[in-house]
């Protein structure tokens, strides 16, 4: 467009043109070469009116001013170089760090999952809530309901294992996903290799095919070409490989282990080794994905499924009973996966949207200083025919560069130290291998720093529009300026970062409570010195081919392993358990929810659980010295020993926690319970201990019971080892010991307890040291805010204080006036805050333990350390006014 | 006579469709046309011959008078002519209303 646009001499030779023809027909007429040349001009009228006629038509006048503005501007910039660097420092941290935490929220939040069509995709939940529990998981009869409702493309389960992998180098432990036929077509995903599973196989047991993710074929077989001609074993089974899924390929799972996946396989969920017509109690399903069918929105979807669930329960009303309240949840799968997480990372988002306002607060109240010790050239300019939109719009794109220049080197900070950010965000957060500095990122970061930009940038260009042209350029050359007017807006923004500041260390006061409570809670247990290594049994399809099928095969091994452990250097406790019995492991989390970690109990001499009560326990298998070797006490009773073997009635040693809310006032030992598992025998409490806060470090009293190992069997196992050791080490002689006595048996997982307590907590200590580090930049800012504001106005009082000197005045007295001023401002703005900070800490009441969202210790504190930092920040200023020389001051004049 | 606002452009666009003519040109046809009635401050011809450059209604470029100066030719486009018939149109039926409302009142009084 302004290619086609003339040039401004080009105009003018076309106006010369037209004067020299316009002479000549006047000479041509008769008159004199001066006479004709008066006249042309005459006719013409004026030229200079004519040009800047002509230029100002042009848009690309716009264009021009925009270049010179700009020009300007960085001239401008470059004159000043202390403010330009702070002002770009500022912004390049709130951009960068507000960019930095958006990528994350992007990655996590907005990003559509990366399947075909993911908004069709949907997680299913089964609840409870008549007896308090959700995502019980589903039963095979429910499974075939779903698939055949109507409702969906297609209904996947998925049913997290891990399993020994032989057939590649070592035997290794492979995280496995047992899925439905139909799983791959669910998510519209094709292998890299090979085919997937027909979604039509409904065949009974397990299909003897798997694919293998893109990770293990790189790293157990070389990245084979001809892979898909092997097999390996699972346990002692062997399967075929018929595909390898694509690089970055992953499952939709919820915690680190259930995504990671590296063998899916694929079953239809009855028949061989799964039983033949599972039972509609038995939930053995924990998780399931489906696609809706095309066109279905997800509120129909539910709808349809609650009358299909209202059906069921008329038909079933044995297996539904009406007080448990089943319903069935369909929740999008993305939300799913990010689960709890959301909230933290809409707080963090929140907090860090904070810091940047309270940072363009701080540039735009430098930018008013500046704009005083411009005020003069501003005048100049206004009297030279400025015209104020013009020098309005010359502020605006000033700011807009400043703003432009802040977000480049906060990005460029972003992109260099990208690799260093993601190791601080803990390894349990889905999607992380997502987080990439996309164009929605850079357009965020875009989009922030010119709105910003923008919105600050008005500040002191609209000041332009009440400056006094007159008295600005007589106090031209006398330091102090500035109208009320503008002071009062400097004011307002210190009040304005204070109130931001208070919502921000409240929120991180509140958040550091909670942690500090978490970490100085009374565990119930001791994890000092305790190591935990994995190893797991194989289960083959083929019961005949178990040499570990029952407990009683089971124990003979399990008492070599420890008796070879007993022995190792250093090692001075050993005891076994199943995965439920590491306290605090996130990891199996969900695998241990079905399968092994709880299970619905019925009571001897009751028919049926009233409403309220408990009916889902937590529960673990271990071996006697589990309770010593990890510091529980026992209260009553007797604990396991020798007796309790595989032919002795089942026993069971109980928390105090299960014994008061199963039998409450009555003597719980001798009494029997069973699971609701049709096939589970009676077991009897023998022994109470103390509650342990094994399960969930936020609850005190979880209800547990404990089983005895070497009754009840257990294929996943933990090594509990206790004594000064060192891990790795440790960890490799336990492999030799217990492949010594089964060479098949992969070993795995070496963790200390401690880890796995303070890894529990790692989301937590995460969102709080963010929140935490924001509410400390915002505090440093919004001190030196303070600090800005009272140097401006002791060097505006400099002449007052003078003179006051001069009569008397004390310099105590000086000192008390001028905190007094930094100390008004900062109360204002805590006053404001307060209101803030009570809706922020109600919002986020979900993520504080131990303390109330209006926790008046955490607003005292923060309070006062408000009031501290605004002391300091104005007592720097305040000595110097007392240091004032009357004399000086008064001659200042 | 000053001219009417507005009435420049077409009296621009109409001097034009006798060909191509200079900016100069173009001034003097509009008085001589006019029988010197009309007065052209010829400094506000060049902002109005920019304006119809830019909508596409004249196209513009350098060439040589009959008296062998440099100059600036300028000449109607199609666009240019549709628009002149336009505002022809337009202006005929202002002026015969305003002449039908002045003859009226011209009558009575």
């Amino acid at each position: 467009m302004f290619g086609r646009k003339r040039k401004l001499d080009d105009f003018a030779s076309e106006i010369e043109a037209h004067i020299q023809l316009e002479v000549e027909r006047l000479r041509g007429e008769g008159l004199s070469e001066e006479g004709a040349r008066a006249g042309a001009r005459r006719s013409f009228g004026n030229v200079m009116h004519a040009e800047e006629r002509f230029y100002e038509s042009g848009r690309w006048l716009w264009w021009e001013h925009f270049w010179q503005d700009v020009r300007y501007g960085l001239r401008m910039l470059g004159k000043s170089p202390g403010f330009t660097a702070i002002a770009v420092l500022t912004i390049a941290l709130g951009i960068g760090a507000t960019t930095a935490i958006f990528s994350v929220v992007d990655a996590m939040l907005l990003h559509p999952l990366p399947y075909a069509e993911p908004e069709q995709l949907v997680s299913i939940q089964d609840d409870l809530p008549g007896v308090g529990t959700r995502d019980v998981g589903l039963s095979e009869p429910e499974w075939q309901d779903l698939e055949h409702s109507g409702i969906f493309q297609y209904v996947s389960p998925a049913w997290f294992d891990e399993n020994n992998l032989t057939g590649s180098s070592e035997p290794a432990r492979v995280r496995i996903l047992i899925v439905a036929p139909n799983y791959f077509a669910l998510l519209g995903v094709k292998p890299q290799l090979g085919r997937s599973f027909n979604p039509e196989d409904h065949s009974p047991g397990l299909l003897l095919e798997v694919l293998i993710s893109d990770g293990l074929w790189k790293r157990a077989f070389g990245s084979d070409p001809h892979i898909l001609e092997k097999s390996v074993r699972l346990d002692t089974d062997l399967y075929r490989i018929v595909g390898v899924m694509p690089p970055g390929f992953d499952a939709p799972g919820r915690s680190p282990e259930e995504r990671n996946i590296e063998v899916w396989a694929a079953t239809s969920f009855y028949g061989a080794p799964m039983s033949d017509h599972p039972p509609r109690s038995r939930r053995n399903l924990p998780t399931a994905i489906a696609r809706l069918k095309p066109g279905l929105s997800i509120e129909a979807a539910r709808n349809r499924l609650d009358a299909l669930v209202g059906a069921l329960e008329k038909q079933f009303p044995e297996e539904y009973p009406l007080q448990s309240g089943w319903t069935v949840r369909l929740v999008p799968l993305k939300e799913n996966l990010v689960g709890n997480v959301r909230q933290s990372l809409l707080l963090l988002l929140g907090a860090v949207g904070l810091v940047l306002l309270i940072g363009c607060v701080n540039v735009a109240n430098l930018q008013l200083a500046r704009a005083n010790a411009r005020g003069p050239e501003m005048a100049l300019r206004q009297a030279l025919g400025a015209g104020r939109a013009r020098l309005t719009r010359q502020l605006l794109t000033e700011n807009v560069i400043l703003f432009l220049l802040g977000a480049m080197t906060g990005l460029a900070i972003l992109v260099c130290l990208k690799g260093l950010l993601l190791r601080f965000v803990p390894e349990g957060l889905p999607r992380l291998n997502e987080i990439s500095v996309s164009w929605s990122v850079w357009l965020f970061a875009l989009a922030a720093s010119l709105g910003t930009g923008a919105i600050f940038g008005l500040v002191p260009a609209l000041s332009v529009d009440r400056l006094d042209l007159t008295g600005a350029l007589r106090r031209r050359g006398r330091g102090s300026t500035g109208s009320g007017e503008q002071a009062r807006m400097r004011r307002l923004l210190v009040v304005t970062e204070f109130a931001l500041s208070l919502v921000l260390m409240v929120a991180a006061g509140l958040l550091l409570r909670s942690f500090w409570d978490l970490l100085n809670v009374p565990l119930g247990f001791n994890p000092e010195n305790v190591m935990a290594v994995r190893t797991r049994l194989p289960e083959p399809n083929d019961p005949k081919t178990d040499i570990y099928r029952t407990p009683r095969q089971e124990a003979p091994f399990f008492r070599e392993i420890l008796r070879r452990a007993r022995a190792l250097p250093g090692v001075e406790e050993v005891a076994l358990g199943d995965t439920a019995s590491i306290p605090l492991d996130q990891s199996l989390r969900d695998l241990k929810l079905i399968s092994e970690g709880q299970f619905f109990f019925a009571l001897e001499g009751r028919d049926t659980i009233e409403s309220n009560e408990p009916a889902v326990v937590e529960r673990s298998s271990v071996t006697p010295d589990y309770f010593h070797l990890l510091g529980i006490s026992l209260l009553r009773g007797r604990l396991f020993h020798e007796m309790d073997t595989n032919d002795s009635p089942q026993v069971a040693v109980v928390n105090e926690a299960f014994a008061r809310a199963t039998w409450p006032g009555q003597e719980a030992i001798g009494k029997r319970f069973k699971s609701t598992r049709a096939d589970s025998p009676w077991m009897t409490v023998v022994g109470i201990v103390r509650n342990a806060r094994t399960v969930s470090l936020e609850e005190a009293s979880v209800p547990q019971v404990y089983l005895d190992v070497y009754q009840t069997g257990a294929k996943r196992l933990e090594m509990l080892l206790r004594g000064h050791l060192d891990i790795a080490l440790t960890a490799e002689q336990v492999r030799e010991q217990v492949q010594a006595v089964d060479p098949t048996l992969p070993v795995s997982g070496a963790q200390t307890l401690s880890e796995t307590v303070s890894a529990s907590l790692a989301e937590r200590r995460f969102s709080m040291e963010m929140i935490a580090l924001f509410a400390l930049t915002a505090l440093l800012l919004a001190g030196l805010g303070i600090y800005g504001v009272i140097s401006y106005i002791v060097s505006e009082r400099t002449h007052e204080i003078g003179i006051r000197l001069a009569l008397g005045a004390e310099r105590r007295n000086i000192l008390r006036i001028v905190l007094c001023q930094g100390l008004g401002l900062a109360l204002a703005g805590a006053a404001v805050g307060f209101v803030g900070a009570l809706i922020v800490s109600h919002l986020m009441a979900g993520l504080l333990y131990g303390v109330r969202p209006a926790d008046p210790l955490t607003f005292a504190g923060v309070a006062l350390l408000l009031v501290g930092v605004a002391l300091l920040a104005s007592y720097l200023p305040a000595r110097r006014a007392i240091r004032v020389d009357p004399w000086a001051a008064l001659r200042h004049e | 006579m000053e001219l009417l606002q507005g009435t420049l452009d077409l009296l621009i666009l109409r001097t034009l469709i006798f060909g191509s003519q200079h900016g100069q040109g173009v001034a003097r046809a509009i008085q001589e046309t006019s029988e010197e009635e009309l007065l052209v401050e010829h400094g506000a011809l060049y902002p109005a011959l920019q304006r119809l450059e830019e909508r596409g209604w004249i196209w513009a470029k350098w060439g040589v008078s009959s008296n062998n100066r440099k100059a600036r030719f300028y000449t109607l486009t199609a666009a240019g002519r549709k628009q002149l018939v336009k505002e022809t149109n337009k202006w005929k039926r202002l002026t015969g209303a305003i002449a039908r409302i002045l003859g009226a009142e011209g009558a009575e009084g």
